[in-house]
């Protein structure tokens, strides 16, 4: 009950991190079901229905409802505590974002038992996307669950700008901002400006599909490619949502286990704003070969190649931190060293790609594949497990073992590429991606059974890291406040885990890595910018997750509201829109009571905190 | 923010109380970034109909289709409503809840208005002139661009009616006032995007 009503940031964080590991998990064992019915030409382990359906959900399931969760975790766990606020602007808005999230994925897993999943690739390309090659209700989960979903994103980032903007210490400056808090506020832009995008793409899709609207449908005067600006629109800034808190987590672990400054700090803020905007112009990259023209595909070409600059600058930025640094490879710091290479390669595939011709080659073949996993798997994922580790002392209280991180650091950076370098070569040798199958003697067999041995080896890295957890959990909880040491932002000067309002009082900042400079001056402490005061506290709700709720039945009473169901009492339901409407009312309802009744919150005295 | 409190507990409300606790001050900020969405979300539908407003599949054109008077007459009432809502805020800062409550009613009551005559535009396109949603892609994109501010419309009628109740029973305060004027704020928006919506949709398609 406590955890459903929370509107605690901590708490969240963990909750986000909870939801988006299972999901995560799904999408593994999704992955690899893949790469055993690849493991050999004319596999009949799957049938190709299931294939699709797996391949969709995988890439799906991993981008929206695995990562990007995972990602809100640390930017929930974290930013509160480097920028010295005592929670986000907004806790209620918080705990909302979440529950959507939960409910939309929840709702497209659904489709696996309720009748089948979407099969039409992530991408939803239409008409592949339209009833008359997806019949089932799959595409309709695919909808209207992502819409919930990412509601809640859209709400998360709203409340990550707000809580930049306006809740940072007295003397934090943006220029003296820790790099993680840097690429969560950039990141909250691109959300801000790509999510509703997508919200009108799938609202299209859903009308289409639901009431024969017109939008992609040949016949009834629409455009399909129209699907595909509208996505990729959306779709290519997306990947940088998911990479740039990557690139925070990397520039906040380099430095601490190198007890150096980040080098070059001013350019690396320049670098994230001009990608990100850059993010928003190259988009058809992914559509060179839908005859958009030789000029369109020249800009879109070259604009695409632009964004390798300010990428370049970064790496060379987090190789000069190192350099001449007093280097310890922690596992945190083992996971940050092993993404730069790693992401480094993804991004030279990425400059290949972009280049227009070239891509006719490339296009849909496994190079693409493996082009992608490099940059969202040998970056992003490799950023993560660099941050869990990092900041797991500070969530939990507790040190994961070392020796066990560095077990899955090496058997999923090996498995990793064992899987995905040889796709590269699979790709140029024309194997296309998103086939159930293929036929012997084309020279792709060894190399595919290489790529499945080594998911399998990452899916051992899984194994080792969830043991580390467990056998974590159950060993005291004594994480000092500064556990790696060399800690440089405000989140190690306070407990771990720590207290439900963050800081007893707020610190003063007196420069950029706020706790490195008040070590060097010889201090232990920050020094406090406020005297010891009473501390207001937002109070749980249990609203948030009601709202949650109507939605989700709303959403579930749209998709079937055409159904012909054998129950007449069903058919009455559904097709009167009035599990619609129900849903709908507990959403509004909920509105209504935050509405008409304030929050007052409470407040933690003074004597109660020196109590503790 | 401590001494707007005592303030209000004065009842003696700050000139701008929407912006005296750092509670407001972050949601009219908040809100400003929310319509900043609202503004691509909108801008996607603009193009997805400029994209599709010539596709008739056979079915009625925008020419054959409009009736300019009705659509002004429409447009009058949303701007006036506009004009409402900023004399609500006024009377807000001058600390005048009567008149607040009252703009606001006004504001509302125009906004219904709109609605119905939306509405009655809608029916006559499906009865008489077989124009629904299923007939071309221009129609689909119509009814989605236009559906969606209409439902706009009538969220903020809601809320602003929530909001009415809400003043009447606490009256004005540091923590009304906000919301109060984040929903001004918002009927703006979508007034602009019906100025929008009158030209690329309504002249563009009698004219273009
Ligand atoms: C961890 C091990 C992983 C393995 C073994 C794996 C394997 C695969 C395979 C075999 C495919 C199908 C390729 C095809 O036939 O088109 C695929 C597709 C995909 N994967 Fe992964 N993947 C992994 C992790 C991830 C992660 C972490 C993400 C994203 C965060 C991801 C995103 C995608 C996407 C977007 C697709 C494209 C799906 C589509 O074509 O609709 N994968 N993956
Ligand atoms: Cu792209």
């Amino acid at each position: 009950m406590d955890w459903i009503t929370t509107v605690d940031h901590k708490k969240i964080a963990i909750l986000y991190l909870w939801a988006g590991g299972i999901f995560f998990g799904i999408g593994g064992l999704e992955a690899i079901l893949i790469r055993i019915q690849l493991i050999k030409p004319m596999n009949t382990f799957l049938d190709a229905q299931t294939f699709n359906e797996l391949i969709t959900m995988h890439g799906t399931t991993m981008i929206f409802l695995g990562v990007m969760p995972v990602i809100f975790a640390l930017m929930n766990a974290v930013i509160p505590l480097q920028i010295g606020a005592r929670d986000v602007a907004f806790p209620f808005l918080n705990a909302l974002g979440f529950w959507t999230f939960l409910f939309g994925g929840i709702l497209l897993n659904l489709s696996w038992v309720m009748g089948g999943a979407p099969d039409a690739g992530w991408t939803s390309y239409t008409p592949l996307s339209s009833t008359g090659y997806s019949p089932t209700h799959g595409v309709d989960f695919y909808t209207i669950g992502l819409q919930i979903a990412g509601l809640g994103t859209l709400i998360g980032g709203i409340n990550f700008l707000a809580t930049i903007i306006t809740m940072r210490a007295p003397g934090m400056s943006f220029m003296r901002m820790p790099m993680f808090a840097w690429t969560t506020f950039i990141t909250s832009a691109i959300i801000l400006f790509a999510f509703p995008a997508i919200t009108v793409g799938l609202v299209l899709l859903t009308f289409d599909r639901i009431l024969d609207a017109n939008f992609f449908n040949v016949a009834g005067g629409g455009n399909p490619v129209l699907w595909q600006h509208i996505f990729w629109i959306f779709g290519h800034p997306e990947v940088y949502i998911l990479i740039l808190p990557a690139f925070g987590v990397i520039s906040e672990v380099i430095p601490t286990f190198s007890r150096k400054r980040l080098f070059g700090y001013s350019s690396m803020v320049f670098a994230t704003i001009l990608i990100a905007f850059l993010g928003f112009m190259v988009w058809a990259h992914h559509m060179f070969t839908t005859g958009l023209g030789p000029v369109a595909n020249a800009l879109f070409s070259v604009s695409t190649m632009l964004i390798a600059v300010p990428t370049g600058i970064k790496i060379f930025n987090w190789l000069f931190t190192m350099w001449g640094g007093q280097v310890r490879f922690t596992t945190p710091n083992l996971f940050a060293a092993g993404f730069i290479p790693t992401f480094t390669m993804g991004g030279v595939t990425g400059v290949m790609l972009a280049s227009a011709p070239a891509d006719f080659q490339f296009h849909d073949t496994y190079f693409v594949v493996a082009h992608f996993h490099y940059v969202i798997v040998g970056g992003l994922v490799l950023g993560l497990f660099a941050g869990l580790h990092y900041w797991w002392p500070k969530m939990f209280g507790r040190m994961l073992s070392e020796k066990l991180g560095k077990w899955t650091f090496w058997t999923f950076i090996i498995g990793f590429h064992l899987t995905f370098f040889v796709q590269h070569f699979l790709g140029l040798m024309g194997m296309q991606r998103r086939v159930f199958t293929y036929l012997p003697n084309q020279q792709f067999d060894l190399l595919n059974l290489v790529s499945t041995i080594g998911a399998m080896l990452m899916g051992v890295g899984m194994m080792i890291f969830l043991t580390n957890i467990f056998l974590t959990s159950r060993r005291p909880a004594d994480a000092a406040d500064d556990p790696w040491e060399d800690g440089r932002t405000l989140e190690w000067t306070i407990p771990s885990p720590p207290p439900e309002y963050n800081f007893k009082q707020t610190p003063l900042v007196r420069g950029l890595d706020a706790f490195w400079k008040e070590k060097m001056a010889g201090h232990k402490a920050m020094t406090p910018s406020e005297p010891v005061g009473s501390i207001h506290m937002p109070s749980a709700t249990i609203l948030p997750f009601l709202m949650s709720v109507g939605i989700f039945i709303a959403g579930l009473g749209f998709m079937f509201s055409r159904d012909e169901f054998s129950s007449s009492v069903m058919s009455f339901l559904f097709n009167n829109y009035i599990v619609t409407a129900l849903g709908l009312l507990i959403t509004f309802g909920s509105m209504l009571m935050r509405s008409l009744f304030d929050d007052p919150g409470w407040h933690i005295e003074p004597e109660e905190l020196e109590g503790r | 923010m401590t001494t707007a409190h005592a303030e209000a507990a004065n009842g003696t409300l700050p000139h701008e109380p929407e912006k005296a606790t750092l509670e407001g001050r972050n949601k009219v900020l908040a809100f400003w970034l929310f319509l900043g969405g609202e503004a691509v979300l909108f801008g996607t539908l603009f193009a997805t109909f400029l994209a599709l407003r010539n596709q008739t599949n056979e079915g009625p054109s925008a020419n054959e289709l409009f009736h300019l008077p009705l659509v002004a007459a429409a447009t009058f009432l949303l701007l006036v409503s506009s004009l409402t809502s900023v004399f609500a805020i006024q009377a807000m800062h001058r600390g005048r809840v009567t008149m607040l409550r009252n703009w606001l009613l006004v504001t509302v009551l125009l906004g219904l208005c709109f609605l119905v005559l939306e509405i009655y535009e809608f029916s006559v396109y499906i009865r008489h002139e077989e124009f629904g949603m299923t007939t071309s892609a221009f129609s689909s994109a119509f009814y989605t661009l236009v559906g969606f501010h209409g439902a706009h419309v009538a969220f903020g009628i809601l809320w602003i009616s929530v909001l009415i109740g809400q003043l009447m029973h606490k009256g004005l305060t540091v923590v009304t006032a906000p919301k109060i004027y984040v929903s001004a704020m918002y009927w703006h928006f979508i007034d602009v995007v019906w100025v929008f919506i009158f030209t690329v949709v309504y002249l563009l398609g009698k004219v273009g």
